[in-house]
């Protein structure tokens, strides 16, 4: 485990030293603030109960953290690739799991960062209205599982190719149509739309969160759709060895 | 320290390598030698456990790569062609880094680092970015970072790829300063190099080691004729028309006359030599140094220089990748 905490704070910092990071933040923050002040704060907002303004600005905010996820990632191990440094990875005494784990770790805590730091407009609806910190909470946490779920897809996609444009794509691709499965499970018939809702990023299992409602099956989901792409990577950096 | 058999490695149905098999004991430097794209890279990447091999068994220092690559990659240090270094981090971070991810503990990578970089002169710029860093002083990094971990087998690709003539020769010092604690692999496609800082010669071509030995042996089995040049200083007047006072290549002298008289020397000729000298080539059956410094010496002459030709280390590779080829 001491690898990934060698890795985890090569990689946090490469996220502070390189613009990466801060253009992904204050893309995020700024679209996150604009939405925010329509929705809530301009001449359009119109009169609504604090609790919708909250939810509102979650389901935005859900949306800003799957792209910033993607941003995020797709350098990770692609650029690693094509600069030649990732043989000092796979010549060090390291297990592909702890590259992936150290590198997924480092991603999410910089995603959370900037999640945080959004944290001023639910403070401002908590100020001037009337919603739980429950709700707050609960919203943030749907937040952090849906972005690490995104993290974890970006890694697989980073992990495939030595290209960032390539994995950028895929990352996206994928992302977009786990994201689709659920309007697809409203317009198709059962048993193949409770598949789809099942399987969709968002809408059923980010609802709750929305509501400021935790149901464990929402966490599993989430936390099984990371484990499952974060599995796929070291699975793809195993066999890339093989090749 | 490593033993390789029936190694091969394939890239779908394509062979990129071997089957190759051989031995190099600890302590050896051995140079890889062979043309680009013959499986250099590949042969050191599989020892480096950074791929693995399709077939065969590669043991490093008694461990077999393929069942613990993990113990395997503490042994070994790798600077590959291009040297893995972060541009953003400084130097002595980076070279923390690798030491850290190789399982020393804190107090070791500092003690290492202080090393390390004592021997790849790196103390001054431990502060600097290393994109801010020239390429020698990158490969110097790459270097180190191989080295922090002080590793058994020290595995270097083209270490000069890259690097000015000043460059090149900081790192044939550098080759020869790790080759007192460090078993080495060097590939190259530069004759020279290989030869200048090799106890032996491996010779890879279209993924198959073709010949292996020092490069005495090398030219005693490969080469049919011998070729060196030998220069001896002579007392001349300084040219007053901005010549100099070389010695010009060409024509016939004594002392071209004396060495022609030495025993199976066939052929001699006068070439440009450094003011003061004069220099020859001289082609023999068999090696003749030895004879031809004697006859130099015992008729008064100092001999300046004595040295291959780098002609007669191109003739043996290109026997050896010609006989491949028809």
């Amino acid at each position: 485990m001491r690898a990934v905490g060698v890795i985890f704070r090569r990689e946090l910092a490469a996220y502070l030293r390189s613009p990466i990071g801060y253009i992904v933040a204050a893309v995020v923050l700024l679209l996150g603030g604009l939405l925010f002040y329509a929705q809530a704060l301009g001449p359009a907002a119109g009169e609504r109960l604090s609790g919708d303004v909250l939810a509102r600005f979650i389901y935005n905010a859900s949306g800003l953290t799957a792209i910033a996820a993607c941003a995020l990632t797709i350098r990770l191990i692609a650029e690693e690739r094509q600069q030649g440094t990732q043989v000092l990875l796979n010549t060090s005494p390291i297990r592909d799991w702890e590259i992936v784990l150290g590198k997924f770790l480092s991603a999410l805590v910089f995603l959370t960062g900037i999640t945080v730091i959004t944290l001023y407009m639910p403070a401002l609806i908590f100020v001037n209205g009337k919603v739980s910190i429950g709700h707050i909470l609960v919203g943030y946490l749907g937040l952090t599982l849906m972005g690490s779920a995104v993290l974890a897809i970006g890694l697989f996609a980073t992990a495939l190719t030595r290209h960032q444009l390539v994995a950028a794509a895929v990352a996206a691709v994928v992302t977009g149509t786990m994201f689709l499965f659920w309007p697809l499970a409203q317009i198709v018939d059962p048993p193949l739309s409770r598949v789809f809702a099942g399987l969709a990023l968002h809408g059923r299992h980010f609802r709750g969160f929305q509501g400021g409602l935790l149901h464990l099956r929402d966490v599993i989901y989430y936390l099984a759709v990371t484990y499952f792409f974060l599995l796929a990577a070291v699975k793809v950096m195993e066999a890339k060895r093989w090749e | 320290m490593v033993q390789l058999t029936e190694v091969a490695k394939y890239f779908g149905e394509k062979r990129a390598l071997g089957p190759v098999s051989f031995e190099i004991p600890r302590g050896e430097t051995v140079g890889i030698l062979g043309l680009n794209g013959v499986g250099k890279t590949t042969l050191l990447r599989i020892l480096a456990c950074d791929l693995r091999a399709s077939a065969g068994r590669v043991v490093i220092d008694g461990v077999d790569a393929l069942a613990d690559p993990h113990e395997v990659r503490k042994r070994v240090g790798f600077l590959p062609e291009r040297p893995p270094v972060y541009g953003e981090m400084t130097v002595g971070d980076y070279l923390e880094f690798a030491g850290r991810i190789r399982g020393l503990d804190r107090a070791t990578v500092a003690e290492r680092k202080a090393v390390v970089e004592d021997v790849a002169q790196l103390t001054e710029v431990d502060g600097e970015l290393v994109r801010n860093l020239s390429q020698g002083f990158r490969q110097r990094v790459g270097v180190a970072q191989a080295i922090i971990h002080d590793p058994e087998l020290l595995i270097l690709d083209e270490p000069t790829h890259d690097l000015d003539p000043v460059q090149i020769r900081e790192m044939r010092e550098m080759i020869r300063g790790l080759k007192r604690s460090h078993t080495i692999l060097v590939s190259s496609h530069i004759l020279s190099e290989i030869s200048q800082t090799c106890d032996r010669v491996l010779i890879l071509n279209r993924g198959e080691v073709i010949a292996s030995g020092t490069e005495g042996e090398l030219f005693g089995r490969l080469l049919h004729a011998t070729s060196f040049i030998v220069a001896v200083s002579i007392d001349e007047p300084q040219v007053e028309n901005g010549d100099s006072g070389a010695v010009q290549p060409g024509g016939d002298d004594s002392i071209g006359a004396l060495i022609r008289s030495v025993p199976d020397v066939d052929r001699v000729q006068r070439v440009e030599a450094a003011p003061g000298s004069a220099a020859y080539e001289v082609e023999a059956a068999k090696d003749r140094r030895a004879a031809v410094c004697r006859a130099l010496v015992q008729n008064g002459h100092d001999v300046v220089r004595l040295e291959r030709t780098q002609r007669e280390l191109e003739s043996v590779f290109v026997e050896l990748v010609g006989q491949r080829a028809h």
